[in-house]
């Protein structure tokens, strides 16, 4: 058997260590490894994030008082600031989001591999991910400035408008390869490379999400590829299609864009939850509740979220019969995933509790997201979204699912796998402070947002009536909070990169492969090809014996 | 070892221990392509749609405006893009039964008539646009909405497909340099292979786009 051809000597080097055919930057820009790739994710989403938090920042500032609040500060100015405020936390952050980083740097150890299937691949991922990008910020100082029509490019105003929507949209497009490819790429390895014996219902339940994600990004991304170029097309030669003018149907853009858009949430959440379903059985230290039913659901949101874009559009027209049908479906998909918060509160249900950071960041995910998805469901009934539509209410329920959910399970997923990435622990204290931090500021933001909605306050406006001041001000100094939190965590991480406590391999008495590799990982990950044998949490299994015996 | 993984082994654990740069799985490869296949087929399945749209909104309109395309030479170039996927398939047989310079001819011959296709494609659009038949003409401004969109898709879809043929070229060309190179040998010719799925892709998207606009009426 080919098992005994060690061509190579066992690694001692970490992937951090490692010196490569490259020297310096060179090294991480060009390496294959996963590894390397997800922390170049990381790092470039992360600074993108800070960009965005800064736009949002504005925002809310120029909405502390009605009527113009920042001097100098136009009201276009304001519709750039919050297009590109949109771009930039959609295109370049949630939607790479948690596959990007994490299903790059843990996935391949989790299935027990050296890599993914297509490692050359990857890396390109990481390019289009930052060609995308450049040509968007190419879209801000160019030309006539940033696209000022919102992330959601609708025409027939994108087709007027003389900003740079063409590069802006280009921008996207590019973008939109890297996240195809990256699915590509994952489903490939999650059918071809899991470890031997690791069956599909053996695979850690942060795996199943990736996988329903991957083929949400392989087969609804291509679908705003062309509609953008359509948009693009239009643009340079008035080929018709969008325009009323020429006969053509500008709502058929709207259908077109969340046909990938609304999909594309799932591409922003799913992952998340794979996340919180890695973190809550460790820091429960037993076996998951209901895992198939967790890994099932997963597939089934993936596959359900196809079918209800159109109740983005239910104040367009549309038959009475779609609406309905619209709406039912939307109800439908939220089961799975109320199927999934029920089994991660089950699982916590006699668990033996161990409250740390990680925990904290999940916990929240669960208060938080449940929120986002409950005013999802208000909008999502024809009723009240005919009175919520186009109000503050929307904006505050896409921030709760968004950030609340993505952004939370995010850091959750940081918190969780920080000590693997770098080998180092950071400081669990200031971690609790700035929790709470973020968790007071994040509901002053936005859940003051939800009760501007209800009220009236329509959304995307640089200016609003007095009346509803008091709730705007709630808000921005939320803003403050929330930010003064992400500012602390930040300074936590870095710090800790380079001068944290040295991590154990298994620093929370995890049972996944990931835990079995020391911290940080070697260069090929496992010197043996581990094989796996039993359930995918079967470790905690001996655990809870042990426990049930000693009582 | 370069044996054992050319015979489409599923068993993963004779090359699991290899080092990553030197793990080969041709399934994976075969899979990879075929999910890219799945991609291409959602880009051009929405103009499809669109097309379904403004047809079932224009009828009359399209069925005037399908009249002027040149039905013969559209039927030709079917011809020449049927005989390209038959070359293509031919080439890769070749190689497996271990015969270079007839897979090489073939796949030469492949990029010829892709080639073919094209020069065709060209004086068909240049045809038109000599009729001030093309977006935003004057001419064009005079026509009913629906026959506007008839040829604002026929100019999209087609000329998409054309995009993905001249890539398809490129794609084969380099595959030909590899042949001679050797880089692509009986014993590993999964890249070839991929090649010919996209290329039989381009030539199924014709086939779709040919009854739609030539023959529509």
């Amino acid at each position: 058997m080919a098992s005994t051809v060690v061509t190579h000597t066992p690694a001692v080097l970490n992937y951090l260590e490692e010196k490569g055919r490259h020297a310096g930057i060179l090294s991480w820009v060009l390496s294959t490894d996963h590894k390397r790739i997800g922390l170049l994710y990381m790092y470039t989403m992360f600074a993108f994030f800070g960009v965005g938090v800064l736009m949002g920042l504005i925002l809310r500032l120029e909405l502390l008082t009605p009527g113009p609040t920042i001097p100098g500060f136009t009201a276009n100015m304001y519709n750039a600031v919050f297009t590109l405020h949109g771009v930039i936390m959609i295109f370049l952050f949630v939607i790479p989001g948690l596959p990007a980083i994490f299903g790059n740097f843990c996935m391949p150890i989790m299935i027990g591999a050296r890599d993914v299937a297509f490692p050359r691949l990857n890396l390109l991922s990481w390019y289009c991910f930052i060609v995308g990008a450049g040509i968007a910020v190419l879209a801000l100082f160019t030309g006539q400035g940033f696209p000022d029509t919102g992330w959601t490019f609708y025409v027939p105003y994108s087709l007027r408008t003389g900003t740079n929507v063409t590069l802006g949209m280009l921008g996207a497009f590019i973008i939109g390869w890297s996240s195809i490819l990256t699915g590509l790429n994952f489903l490939v390895t999650i059918h071809r490379m899991r470890a031997p014996g690791m069956g599909w219902f053996q695979m850690p339940l942060f795996v199943w999400a990736l996988y329903a994600t991957a083929w949400i990004q392989v087969i609804a991304t291509p679908v705003v590829g062309i509609t953008l170029a359509l948009v693009m097309l239009e643009r340079a030669i008035d080929v018709g299609i969008f325009n009323p003018a020429l006969g053509g149907d500008p709502i058929l853009f709207q259908h077109m864009f969340w046909i990938y858009s609304h999909p594309a949430v799932y591409i922003m959440i799913l992952p998340a939850m794979g996340a919180i379903s890695e973190i809550i059985p460790t820091f429960a230290g037993r076996t998951i509740f209901g895992y198939k039913a967790i890994a099932l659901s997963s597939l089934s949101i993936a596959s359900v979220g196809y079918l209800v874009w159109a109740h983005h559009m239910f104040t367009t027209p549309m038959s009475l019969a779609a609406l309905f049908v619209f709406s039912l479906l939307t109800f439908f998909v939220a089961i799975p995933s109320g199927v999934k918060v029920f089994n991660w509160v089950a699982t916590l249900y006699k668990g033996s509790i161990d409250l740390r950071s990680p925990l904290l960041f999940a916990l929240s995910f669960i208060f938080l997201f449940s929120i986002g998805g409950l005013t999802g469901l208000a909008n999502g009934a024809l009723g009240p979204n005919l009175h919520i539509h186009d109000t503050y209410f929307i904006v505050g329920h896409f921030h709760y699912v968004m950030f609340g959910g993505t952004g939370f399970g995010l850091f959750a997923a940081l918190h969780y796998w920080f000590p693997k990435m770098y080998g180092r622990m950071y400081n669990e204290r200031l971690a609790w402070y700035y929790w709470a931090l973020m968790f007071v500021g994040f509901n002053m933001l936005y859940f003051s947002m939800l009760i501007l909605g209800m009220e009236g306050n329509p959304r995307r406006y640089y200016d609003y009536l007095p009346r509803f001041q008091t709730w705007h001000v709630v808000s921005t100094v939320g803003s403050w909070i929330l930010v003064a939190g992400l500012l602390m965590m930040a300074y936590n991480f870095i710090r800790s990169a380079r001068r944290g406590a040295p991590a154990p391999a298994n620093p929370w008495g995890g049972v996944t492969l990931e835990w079995t590799v020391p911290s940080p990982p070697p260069v090929e990950n496992f010197h043996e090809i581990p094989r796996w044998e039993g359930s995918a949490y079967h470790g905690f299994e001996k655990l809870q014996r042990r426990r049930s015996e000693a009582q | 070892m370069s044996t054992l993984v050319g015979t489409h082994s599923e068993d993963l654990p004779e090359h699991a221990h290899a080092p990553a740069h030197e793990h080969r799985d041709d399934t994976a490869a075969k899979i990879g392509m075929w999910l890219f296949l799945f991609t291409e087929l959602m880009l051009f399945g929405i103009l499809f749609l669109v097309y379904a749209v403004y047809r079932s909104i224009y009828s009359e309109d399209f069925h005037h405006a399908a009249l002027e395309l040149n039905v013969a030479l559209g039927s030709f170039n079917t011809f020449v893009l049927l005989t390209s996927s038959m070359t293509m398939a031919m080439s890769i047989a070749a190689l497996q039964k271990r015969d270079k310079n007839l897979s090489m001819v073939l796949l030469l011959a492949t990029i010829v008539l892709g080639a073919l296709f094209m020069v065709n494609k060209y004086f068909e659009w240049g045809a038109k646009i000599h009729h001030g038949l093309y977006p935003a003409s004057e001419h064009m401004r005079t026509l009913p909405h629906g026959e506007q969109l008839f040829y604002g898709l026929y100019y999209t879809m087609t000329g998409l497909h054309g995009l993905h043929v001249l890539a398809g070229m490129g794609l084969l060309s380099l595959m030909l340099y590899f042949v001679v190179r050797d880089k692509i040998r009986p014993d590993r010719h999964v890249m070839l292979e991929n090649s010919g799925l996209y290329w039989h892709l381009v030539d199924l998207i014709w086939i779709f786009l040919l009854p739609l606009f030539y023959v529509t009426t």
